[in-house]
């Protein structure tokens, strides 16, 4: 490892390898983890639950965004029905009540349920960083079988304990189908 | 992640998903129905028939806002004819959709991932045919905005204390969460297309709508608590809009209506109609797109199941509005349900008892439940059950109100056939073309049913 940092980005990505199989895939993920990687991700090409313990993922940001979403829906939901009935336009008939709150209660729930749901599917593609017109790992020709049938690993140049030499060794003891570099 | 499971009866159902399948071949058979199949001559002609029937609406919309709501059927006492019947049995329809693809997500079926991103088209469309009909129905459509809350010159605001406004508020948060759930369905099958298609125009328009998806663990972890969250959203949600529909009638002091009933039996009864919807639609798709290693027969028997377990719970709410009726001790309900049962129109009730209690008890056979064909046809007669049980609700109650001097019959006319025939002619219109353009099968969950997708890692470790 060289002890001064880059002006330029690395010329790479980073290294990608191919694995035929989930299970290789979480294996490869854990001892990545457990080799001090920071720097890395697997591309799947479906949800493989057992990655979020093999490399650590516990982000649960989205959920904490829908709960606020939801709670605003809802103050603001019934804080709609409120206004209007006893602020803009107050009718006195028979003498009701202006807040009336069970009369309330349908347009409060809806209200929380659309701003939690689009803050769930919103905070969801924010965070992944979507939309990404453009990305280096899609420069491997046999990526596209992640959305198919196949499974990478990759660990990118950013990642403080990269070296190339080393970590192509190291990749290559986890056993892929094949190992690429990811240009930029 | 669930493997299939054989089920324990007598006559053998079938797996999930047939075994010969890899994590490749469900790609590539899903994705080439988009992707590789040619068009052909039945897709084009059922295109085209459908259009033509599309046509009854702009006619008939047409025909309306030049003339005003007289042109209907409606007048009083019958204010609501073929408007709300059709815009309930549109939006009952749509439930099925959402019970797919959030609440048996929630329960952990599995089989479901066959069906769902189909179900929930089908629930998209069928809810913008029902939005045709109340803002029709105001007569102006172009001021339907009014019902919106929004600061304007005439200083007035909605009523929120009415169950109309109610169900602004519950049909486009229905639509909205509706249309963002098949959207995040969608995004990895769209990756998937793009990663797939063989033409510049493919690439680029499924990569645009793909948004740069790559399939990262660390999007799938964030991807599969959002997708949980909204299945958790919605699920209270397709409750609450029924529920919401019921209250257009409950809410009122109509004999027939007035009854704490209704929520739970327009519910059950918007399920019924939906799944009997899908099975009339999926049973012609997995034929005639070869794709009934998919969508087995076991999918076939447990949707059937489902209905019929839905047609019990209306038949109880059927007997259970008889039995208020008379044991009300009130003359208007009293001889609402006589009137029903006897009166002008009893002919639509007897039919619609004929439908939807007696046709579905077929279903306690298995050997019914697993022929597509018998199914089929089934299903057709619960979707014309259903449509009548909206039918009798709506006339049946208003068209003998409080005064005999203000009874009248109501008859639909030839404009209100032009849009409902037309709201068909939409529906199947979308549903050609969806199946055309998106992939109909949510391939990335099909993945996860099979035995390749099961993680074992390596001993040595």
């Amino acid at each position: 490892m060289s002890g001064h940092h880059h002006k330029t980005p690395h010329p790479l990505y980073g290294l990608m390898a191919e694995f035929e199989t989930p299970g290789q895939l979480v294996a490869a993920a854990r001892r990545t983890r457990e080799a001090g990687f920071k720097k890395f991700d697997a591309y799947t090409p479906f949800p493989i639950h057992e990655l979020d313990g093999a490399m650590d993922l516990h982000d649960n940001r989205v959920s904490t965004c829908t709960f606020i979403g939801g709670l605003l829906g809802c103050i603001g939901g019934f804080g709609l029905a409120t206004w209007c009935s006893a602020v803009a336009l107050p009718l006195n008939i028979a003498g009701r009540p202006l807040i009336s709150v069970p009369m309330f209660i349908p347009i409060t729930f809806e209200c929380t349920i659309l701003l939690g749901g689009l803050t769930a599917a919103i905070s969801m593609i924010v965070m992944n960083g979507l939309p990404a017109p453009y990305h280096p790992v899609f420069n491997v020709e046999r990526f596209s079988g992640a959305a198919r049938s196949k499974f990478f690993l990759c660990i990118e140049t950013d990642d403080p304990k990269f070296d190339h030499a080393e970590t192509v060794g190291f990749l290559e003891s986890l056993g892929p189908e094949e190992i690429a570099e990811v240009p930029r | 992640m669930s493997q299939p499971v054989e089920l324990p009866d007598k006559i053998h159902v079938g797996p999930v998903i047939d075994e010969g399948h890899s994590l490749a071949s469900v790609s590539d058979k899903v994705g080439g129905i988009v992707l590789k199949r040619k068009i052909t001559l039945g897709w084009v002609f059922g295109l085209l028939i459908s259009f033509a029937v599309l046509q009854n609406l702009a006619a008939g919309a047409t025909w309306l806002i030049i003339k005003g709501v007289g042109v209907w059927g409606i007048n009083i006492p019958v204010g609501w004819g073929f408007a709300i019947i059709n815009f309930v049995w549109w939006i009952g329809i749509g439930h099925a959709g959402t019970l797919i693809s959030a609440i048996l997500l929630l329960l952990n079926q599995s089989w479901r991932n066959a069906i769902n991103r189909f179900a929930e088209a089908m629930t998209l469309f069928a809810v913008m045919c029902a939005g045709m009909f109340p803002v029709l129905h105001t007569g102006r459509p172009w001021l339907a905005y009014w019902l919106f809350p929004y600061p304007n010159t005439m200083d007035l605001w909605p009523q929120f204390r009415s169950p109309l406004l109610w169900d602004v508020f519950a049909v486009s948060t229905y639509f909205t969460i509706s249309a963002v759930f098949w959207f995040v369905g969608l995004l990895p099958d769209l990756a998937t297309l793009r990663d797939t298609a063989k033409t510049k125009f493919t690439q680029t328009v499924y990569g645009a709508l793909a948004m740069g998806w790559r399939n990262s663990a660390r999007h799938w972890q964030r991807y599969e608590k959002a997708s949980l969250l909204l299945a958790g959203l919605a699920t209270p949600l397709v409750v609450s809009v029924h529920t919401v529909v019921s209250f257009d009638f409950a809410v009122s002091i109509i004999p027939g209506w007035h009854t704490t009933i209704f929520p739970p039996y327009f519910v059950a009864g918007a399920i019924y109609s939906g799944f009997a919807m899908v099975l009339t639609l999926m049973i012609p798709v997995r034929k005639f797109y070869g794709l009934d290693d998919i969508i087995t027969l076991r999918h076939l028997n447990n949707m059937a199941k489902v209905t019929l377990a839905t047609a019990l719970i209306v038949a109880y709410g059927y007997t259970m509005e008889a039995f208020f009726g008379y044991f009300s001790a009130d003359t208007y309900e009293q001889h609402m349900i006589w009137n029903r049962m006897t009166g002008t129109y009893a002919i639509f009730y007897w039919c619609l008892i004929l439908c939807n209690i007696i046709t579905p008890q077929f279903l306690w056979s298995k050997k019914i439940r697993t022929s597509p064909g018998i199914l089929w046809c089934i299903s057709i007669v619960v979707n014309i059950g259903m449509w009548l049980e909206r039918f009798v609700i709506v006339v049946t109650s208003l068209h003998h109100d409080f005064l005999p001097s203000s009874w009248a019959n109501y008859w639909p006319t030839i404009w209100d056939w032009a849009v409902y025939t037309g709201t068909l002619g939409l529906f199947m219109t979308l549903i050609f073309l969806f199946v055309r353009v998106l992939p109909m099968i949510t391939i990335f969950e099909l993945r996860m049913l099979l035995p390749g997708a099961r993680v074992k890692e390596p001993v040595a470790q």
